[in-house]
């Protein structure tokens, strides 16, 4: 018998820097756990990356509509990665609800992956698609894989026994195998992952490498893909390096603090999207005796950190804005008591309920008022995933050094989006020193230090130093319940002046970019990243522009208003209507300008960059908002 | 041979040099005297002490008794003491609060901690008024009663403390009386010896705004008919001259007069133990029962249930002993790491 050989196309392969790639379909359909094990696949090669998720707040819609479809982004690169991309270049949309919520996204002639066994016309209809798009040539202007998805999926899986459904759970399987031929890389880190999650369910791990390689072999068999990319490692500063989440790193960073101070983390936590991470990590480190408290409420859980702290734990709260709005009466409570607690606050559009899974950044004006009377508290945020972390850390060092609580503004974006994260090493962590008090002599629990004007931290159980304290107000060192009006007005000056003196360990402010110029752009928050790329495009075109991203909200950096008068020009972009912008016109009388995106969703680069080049006098004037009124015109 | 040295306090050792703020003739100080009285006499060391309150007349207790304390915020005290408890579980932690304090506005709180069963011991000062705010109903005010907020009389249902107590799953649950000097200080005693949550009802006189408001309980001369005392393995006999009984009668509970072959026999014999929350409300219930006494005493004294925060802090001890204590560094680089060489 004679052999026949088949030829196997010889592909172009080509060397590229970077690509954006979509997965997006029915909130069933397991696109977080897809674009979850591509992401990790291109960080184990070495790639910068950057990822964003973005999925209902409905946990299962209705299947196939458009209020089902979720999806995930991922941005890799051989050079660095500041965003998950403006556009992107490859989507694969698994039903015709995903195609019609994402397709605008897509870049002119990239690469669209459809399942099209989801393109009935029973499928179009819940979709609320009148023409079936892969008919109407209202595709013709991008590189159209109409793939049998499920048909294939279960072709490749037909001889493990399982049902229909099961099976089809697969195609998502089957698209990642796609993409890992598109991008020449490995099955390997995720034959690893399946064989970890389904350890006691073979017939799982094998459908699922099963599907995976049908998708990479029909890619490699089929005669429609012509051309595949390689996009080389990334040339990061050397080290360890792991994927992680905002959330994910905010929770080491909590571990880390107690560790370094040498006392026990308490975490009081209600549920809430997007904050609920940072209760599930915790909880997984018992053997770091950190102590997970899922309370009755969000008030149980701020009262019980406080009550934590109080027994001379690091006291900590994690929620979001609804949370925190039903937290305030006990934020005012640790103010007044001088107890040290960390309050996480994972923003995400409001008011209300609003939208609960999309970001926002509008918690600002909150964390620094939103307490009845004057109850300052320190605000600081973190401006990636990975810097999670280094906030958590910070706002636990100040926390403890100065006696007061302190918030972290986080965000939906942060908390859920990932990046590569150098690890660091126990050296490189800062010294959080706690001291107890334990002298009964002269004792008095608001006698205050002179630099850090915080009061001791006298804990229950320490003989000779029982004390009274409360949220009535008191006499200055004593504690003792006092009315007098001179007092009260000296203790409301001294909490001010403790947050105020928190601004001494706040390091100089050096502009990223131009020390002085035509433009500053001053922002916090997960807006760094869109900021920074646009930042670099502008100044690669000659521009002089500077960008000061605020990690401390409150107090602000003492020379932060000589950095202005360095500029002619002050642009404050925000995912809100302008609250720092508020803030910092109030400060410092300068006339910054605002630009403001409020629509659940982060920047573009693109965005910023034509923002800036309208503040430089070289770009009309458009805003987010014609934006939506064109999308709202369709 | 050594012997432990148990410290030796007086009244006067839990005093503060603070000015008291109740108004005179208030329940309050017969409370504030019997819990400095109960503190010496319990032969632990005053620095293990803690009282958490939150907001009302009563929450200003901390500030008289000198041990550790914290005026917290309305509603809150279990919440802060829960915290404090789980960090702490050796200290001893007492929580003041009042009827609206710890039905209304704390109500969410109180049954948490109780089903929980967190090792707090909640004093439940009773004037079945808001006294702070100047004469409010509460919800325990009565049906119909004429406050500064309801000058028609209250629409509201009152809540029973110890029948909400029984159904949050509360594992100690006790009344007494603030003018009941020996008989409160003998239940707090019982609440100080239990491990769980202890939840003490205390019958609270509010001179002010709502004077008298347990007259039936108190007076001298009405006390006996009114008031059935609860003892465990007792039978439950009342009357100035112990002629009455309360007997069970199918589901229900009834009053007996004893004789005509009527005799203590007959009669219901208190088990604090039963493990059956229908019995501790039949007793919950005969308050404000027409013909029917008011029961004080420890309603139910469950033993058996483990404490909210040796739960808590055993996981915590099995997973050190399982994993061993956390290595931070390898906490860092745990997950899925990659190595960029220089």
């Amino acid at each position: 018998m004679a052999l026949t050989t088949i030829e196997i196309p010889k592909r172009k392969r080509e060397i590229i820097d970077n690509a954006v790639i979509r997965f997006c379909g029915d909130s069933g359909d397991g696109m977080q756990i897809t674009g979850s094990q591509f992401t990790n696949t291109v960080a184990l090669y070495g790639n910068d990356l950057a990822t964003f998720p973005d999925f209902p707040a409905e946990i299962r819609a209705p299947a196939g509509t458009l209020p089902g479809v979720s999806g995930f982004q991922v941005h890799f690169s051989s050079s660095d990665v500041y965003t998950p991309g403006d556009s992107v270049d490859v989507l694969i949309a698994m039903n015709p609800a995903a195609l019609k919520m994402n397709l605008a996204d897509l870049k002119t002639n990239g690469i669209l992956i459809v399942n099209v066994d989801d393109f009935k016309e029973n499928d179009l209809r819940k979709a609320q698609i009148v023409t079936n798009p892969l008919e109407d040539h209202s595709l013709d202007g991008y590189r159209l894989f109409a793939v049998e998805l499920t048909k294939m999926t279960r072709a490749a899986l037909k001889d493990l026994g399982l049902d229909a459904k099961s099976m089809d759970r697969c195609k998502n399987f089957f698209a990642l195998g796609m993409c890992y031929w598109l991008y020449n890389r490995s099955m390997e880190p995720t034959h690893g992952w399946l064989e970890e999650k389904f350890k006691n369910k073979q017939q799982l791990v094998q459908a699922n490498k099963l599907a995976m390689k049908a998708g990479y072999s029909y890619c490699e068999a089929t005669e429609a893909f012509q051309i595949s990319y390689e996009i080389p490692p990334a040339k990061l500063t050397p080290g360890v390096y792991r994927n992680i989440s905002g959330n994910a790193a905010l929770a080491l960073g909590f571990v880390a603090a107690s560790q370094k101070a040498g006392i026990p983390l308490f975490l009081g936590s209600y549920p809430i999207t997007p904050a609920s991470d940072i209760l599930h990590e915790l909880s997984m480190y018992k053997d770091f005796g950190v102590i997970t408290f899922q309370a009755e409420d969000e008030i149980a859980a701020i009262t019980s950190a406080i009550g934590a702290a109080y027994a001379g734990a690091l006291g900590i709260t994690s929620t979001s804005g609804p949370g925190m709005a039903l937290k305030t009466e006990a934020l005012g409570l640790a103010v007044a008591v001088e107890l040290p607690l960390v309050i996480c606050d994972i923003q995400r559009g409001g008011p209300s309920t609003g939208l609960p899974t999309k970001t926002e950044q509008a918690d600002l004006l909150q964390a620094l008022f939103g307490r009845n009377s004057e109850a300052p508290i320190p605000v600081v945020a973190p401006s990636s995933p990975g810097d999670c972390f280094w906030i958590a850390l910070e706002a636990s060092r100040i926390a403890i050094k100065h006696m007061v609580p302190v918030i972290i503004l986080s965000d939906g974006y942060l908390a859920n989006g990932a990046e590569p994260w150098k690890v660091p090493t126990i050296d490189e962590l800062p010294e959080i020193p706690v001291h107890f008090e334990t002298n009964p002599e002269g004792f008095l629990p608001y006698r205050r230090d002179p630099v850090t004007l915080s009061r001791p931290w006298a804990v229950p159980g320490t003989p000779g130093l029982e004390h009274r304290i409360g949220g009535i107000e008191k006499q200055d060192v004593t504690g003792n319940i006092d009315y007098e009006p001179l007092n009260h007005e000296h203790m409301v000056r001294l909490r001010a002046a403790k947050v105020e003196s928190v601004a001494n360990d706040i390091p100089p402010v050096v502009p990223e970019g131009d020390q002085s110029g035509d433009l500053l752009i001053i922002a916090w928050g997960s807006t760094h990243g869109p900021i920074t790329a646009a930042l670099n495009a502008q100044r690669e075109k000659g521009r002089s522009i500077g960008h000061v991203h605020l990690r401390h909200l409150n107090p602000l950096p003492r020379d932060l208003g000589d950095v202005i008068k360095r500029f002619k020009k002050v642009l404050v972009p925000e995912m809100n209507m302008g609250q720092l912008l508020m803030i910092l016109r109030a400060k410092f009388l300068v006339d910054a300008q605002g630009y403001n995106k409020i629509q659940g969703k982060p920047f573009k680069t693109s965005e910023i960059e034509n923002k800036i080049e309208q503040m430089l006098g070289l770009a009309p004037f458009t805003s987010p908002e014609d934006d939506f009124d064109e999308q709202a015109g369709e | 041979m050594t012997t432990a040295t148990l410290p030796v306090y007086t009244k006067k050792d839990f005093q503060t040099d603070q000015e008291i703020r109740w108004c005179p003739g208030c329940g309050d100080y017969a409370i504030l005297s019997a819990v400095q009285m109960v503190f010496a006499d319990l032969g632990i060391p005053r620095e293990k002490f803690v009282i958490i309150s939150g907001i009302g007349c009563s929450s200003r207790f901390p500030y008289y008794i000198n041990t550790f304390g914290f005026h917290t915020i309305h509603g809150r005290a279990p919440a802060v003491a829960t915290g404090l408890k789980i960090v702490r579980p050796d200290l001893e932690v007492w929580v003041a609060t009042g009827d609206g304090d710890s039905l209304s506005i704390g109500g969410n709180h109180t049954i948490h901690m109780l089903r929980r069963n967190v090792g707090l011991k909640v004093l439940l000062f009773n004037n079945k008024i808001y006294g702070l705010t100047k004469g409010q109903y509460s919800p325990t005010s009565e049906v119909g009663k004429k406050t500064k907020s309801t000058p028609f009389g209250t629409t509201d249902r009152p809540f029973n403390p110890i029948s909400l107590a029984i159904g949050s799953e509360a594992t100690f649950v006790a009344r007494s009386v603030d003018v009941f000097q020996t008989h409160l200080k003998d239940t707090l005693k019982k609440a100080a010896a239990h491990k769980g949550s202890a939840y003490v009802e205390i019958l609270q006189n509010c001179n002010i705004f709502n004077d008298g408001a347990w007259e039936t309980v108190t007076e001298k001369e009405a006390r006996s008919e009114n008031i059935v005392q609860l003892e465990h393995g007792k039978p439950l006999i009342y009357g100035k001259n112990r002629d009455k009984g309360i007997r069970l009668n199918g589901l229900d509970l009834e009053v007996v007069q004893l004789g005509n072959g009527v005799t203590e026999k007959d009669l219901l014999v208190h088990d604090e133990k039963h493990p059956r929350a229908a019995y501790a409300f039949l007793l919950a219930h005969m308050e404000h029962r027409p013909g029917f006494p008011t029961p004080i005493g420890v309603f139910r004294s469950w033993d058996n249930v483990p404490r909210y925060e040796d739960l808590i802090n055993d996981q915590i001890r099995e997973v050190q002993a399982k994993r061993g204590k956390g290595d931070l560094a390898k906490l860092l680089r745990s997950g899925d790491t990659w190595e960029l060489k220089a």
